[in-house]
């Protein structure tokens, strides 16, 4: 197992940068999630890794030994397709025993091996099928097995549950998970599904057209996103976002939004005046008469144990989430409160976020 | 809703269209089929028989059209053939009844090797080099990609005839005329395009992922094409092959232009078989049975690649 280190990677096609300077580094035995919308450079930076692409410039460094340049198959890696990529005119054990073969393996260790992949994977009943005749979980786990069975330094996934419904991608997560911390092994997975990367990995790395916006624990990629973008795409519905035009002093514990004052967790960072945004989750959004923030509810979604009520104010339609016990009118006039240790503060030029004290209290990432 | 609206599938044809379908399929096989079975009646007909109106469909078979075909005769006096010994096999006998003794073997076969020795050797460089560069156009980023398939194809838009006669000339001068070599090279280059289309199709429908995890599990590139991605393209090299094979087979028009007396493929020669001491339809009847044997013989063993596109389907999309 290793460690893996990217470096200021670029990647250009033609004229299209798909990546631009991404940089992060998994440690050994980590979990890292690429996560991000299609099209934002995530599968393009996993195939670099792998080898399948070259690099228009930087760095790729497997336990310090720099493979930039070096042959897919000359890095120790495995790596999972989306779709599976079997062969179709080999059978389940000649699928999972493929590497092996490639690498010389006599035939006596690479049964013993197969079978033990399939015994990890429980496909055992399965290795003198045809590839052709399972079902999407079964083909996903003799692909995992083709990954498993040759021991490589690290495990490189492309969105290999996409290929899946719903419900056997709850139990692909789970046992992907499970493996993961069986085998201890190194893992970059690519995926679109924010639950996915919050469900397994330990860290994830959100990029945004090309460009890697944040690495962090999903906690705190949840909690204290390091960018607009992120905290858009991160959460379900996403965070609230309320401009206003003002600025900030170091220490400073409170914005100025509309005629009130909004406590906020204390500013590590002086802001000339200029246009800011303020971040609220919708769950920290509490209604209240004496609220500082006024408006219409315009409908409710209903989740069981919660609900989203939307809300039309003077800074846009605002979801919060309340226990669905509470009932809302259609027209009703609420008032609304935040709460001020959980708010996050960006800059709406850059899209960064403002360092406060919410970054402090992370033990996380 | 009554019990006699029973449901039925938009899908599924009902008997009635299956029947009415199967009937007229069956009814187009017959008529594609009446001239091929006249061909091969014909081929064991005596020439009386062949020749005879109303024409006969039952007849005495006769295999001197084959003799007529494999060997050339001498007309000689009904004294001189009895001087001779007992006739030397068959078709000596045949002969003999016809006042003739066989002189000598025919050129049939050597023709017939020629085409099999040039229709498949240019079938097999057409396939190789379609399947590289096809592969290579599938895959690579290849500078101006879309304009050199267009001239791959464009080659095929012109007659054949229309270049025989430079091509005569110039295959005069560097010594290809009337060669094997000159003919498999030829076929190849007018095969080759149909093989780079046919074939880029077929590989563009293999996921690169295949190759991609063989790259991964330690192959090189080579050997991610010859044992991943060759394997699965086994029906569009066989379909490839089968209308290569054909074409190669079939040709006339070069053929007659560009061969003669050591390189002469089948084609050109059946027609000559009608002027040698009359119209000998039978010879030429057998010569054209045996010609379709090649054909008929390559695609049946073919067949089975060509139908295992069928179980193709480990990929999920």
């Amino acid at each position: 197992m290793a460690q893996i280190k990217v470096e200021a990677l670029d990647k250009s096609f033609g004229n299209f940068h798909a990546v631009k300077s991404a940089s992060f580094t998994v440690e050994d035995g980590q979990f890292l999630c690429l996560l991000g919308p299609s099209g934002c450079g995530k599968t393009t930076t996993l195939r670099m890794i792998a080898g399948l692409e070259l690099p228009t410039a930087g760095t790729i460094r497997l336990d310090g030994e720099d493979v930039t340049m070096n042959r897919a198959s000359a890095r120790d890696i495995a790596f999972v397709f989306q779709l599976f990529a079997l062969y179709p005119h080999m059978n389940v054990r000649r699928n999972i025993g493929f590497p092996l073969k490639c690498e010389g393996i006599g035939p006596a260790e690479r049964d013993r091996r197969v079978v033990e992949a399939a015994r990890i994977l429980r496909i055992s009943h399965l290795l003198d099928r045809s590839v052709s005749g399972l079902a999407g979980g079964d083909r996903q786990r003799v692909a995992l097995g083709r990954a498993i069975v040759r021991k490589p330094k690290c495990f490189l996934m492309d969105e290999p549950l996409g290929a899946l419904d719903t419900e056997m991608r709850e139990a692909m997560i789970h046992e992907l998970r499970a493996l993961h911390d069986r085998l201890g092994a190194t893992t970059v997975y690519v995926t679109h599904d924010q639950l996915e990367a919050m469900a397994m990995a330990d860290r994830i790395a959100v990029m945004n057209n090309g460009v890697v916006e944040q690495v962090a624990s999903p906690r705190d990629i949840y909690d204290r996103p390091a960018s607009l973008f992120v905290a858009d795409f991160i959460g379900s519905p996403p965070m609230n976002f309320l401009p206003f035009r003002g600025g900030l002093q170091t220490g400073a514990e409170a914005i100025r939004l509309g005629e009130r004052d909004v406590a906020i967790p204390a500013a590590r960072e002086a802001m000339a005046e200029s246009e800011l945004v303020l971040g609220v989750r919708p769950e920290h959004v509490r209604f209240t008469d004496r609220g500082m923030v006024r408006g219409e509810v315009y409908g409710t979604e209903y989740l069981g144990t919660t609900q989203i009520v939307t809300v039309t104010t003077h800074y846009g339609a605002l979801k919060a989430r309340s226990p669905s016990s509470r009932s809302f009118r259609t027209g009703e006039t609420v008032g609304l409160d935040f709460r001020p240790d959980t708010l996050s503060i960006f800059d709406k030029a850059s899209g960064r976020a403002i360092r406060t004290a919410l970054h402090e209290r992370g033990t996380h990432g | 809703m009554t019990s006699a609206t029973t449901a039925h599938s938009v899908v599924e044809p009902s008997a009635t269209t299956r029947r009415v379908a199967g009937s007229l399929v069956v009814l187009y096989a017959i008529i594609t089929m009446i001239p091929l079975v006249w061909i091969m009646l014909t081929a064991f007909k005596s020439p009386d028989d062949a020749i005879s109106y109303p024409p006969k469909v039952m007849f005495k078979p006769s295999l001197e059209g084959f003799c007529n075909l494999f060997t050339t005769r001498s007309r000689q006096t009904p004294e001189f053939i009895r001087s001779l010994g007992p006739p030397q096999g068959l078709c000596d006998s045949i002969a003999r009844d016809r006042n003739m003794v066989v002189a000598g073997p025919s050129n049939y076969v050597p023709r017939f090797v020629n085409s099999l020795i040039i229709a498949f050797g240019s079938t097999l460089l057409a396939v190789a080099l379609g399947t590289l560069s096809a592969y290579g156009f599938s895959r690579f980023r290849v500078p101006l990609k879309d304009d050199l398939l267009f001239f791959i194809l464009s080659t095929r838009m012109m007659p054949p005839i229309a270049v025989a006669i430079p091509i005569y000339l110039m295959y005069r001068t560097i010594g290809l005329s009337d060669t094997r070599l000159g003919m498999i090279l030829l076929y190849t280059s007018v095969n080759v395009s149909l093989a780079v289309w046919l074939l880029k199709g077929f590989i563009d429908e293999i996921p690169r992922e295949y190759e991609e995890a063989a790259m991964i599990d330690g192959y090189t590139r080579f050997q991610a094409f010859v044992k991943v991605v060759l394997p699965q393209a086994t029906t569009g090299i066989a379909a490839t092959a089968i209308f290569c094979l054909i074409f190669a087979w079939n040709e006339y028009a070069f053929a007659v232009l560009l061969t003669s007396g050591n390189a002469q493929t089948a084609p050109p020669f059946i027609p000559i078989i009608i002027g040698e001491g009359g119209q000998d339809w039978p010879a030429v009847a057998a010569g054209t049975t045996l010609f379709l044997v090649p054909i008929v013989v390559f695609t049946v063993l073919l067949r089975k690649y060509l139908l295992r596109g069928i179980t193709f389907g480990a990929v999920r999309k």
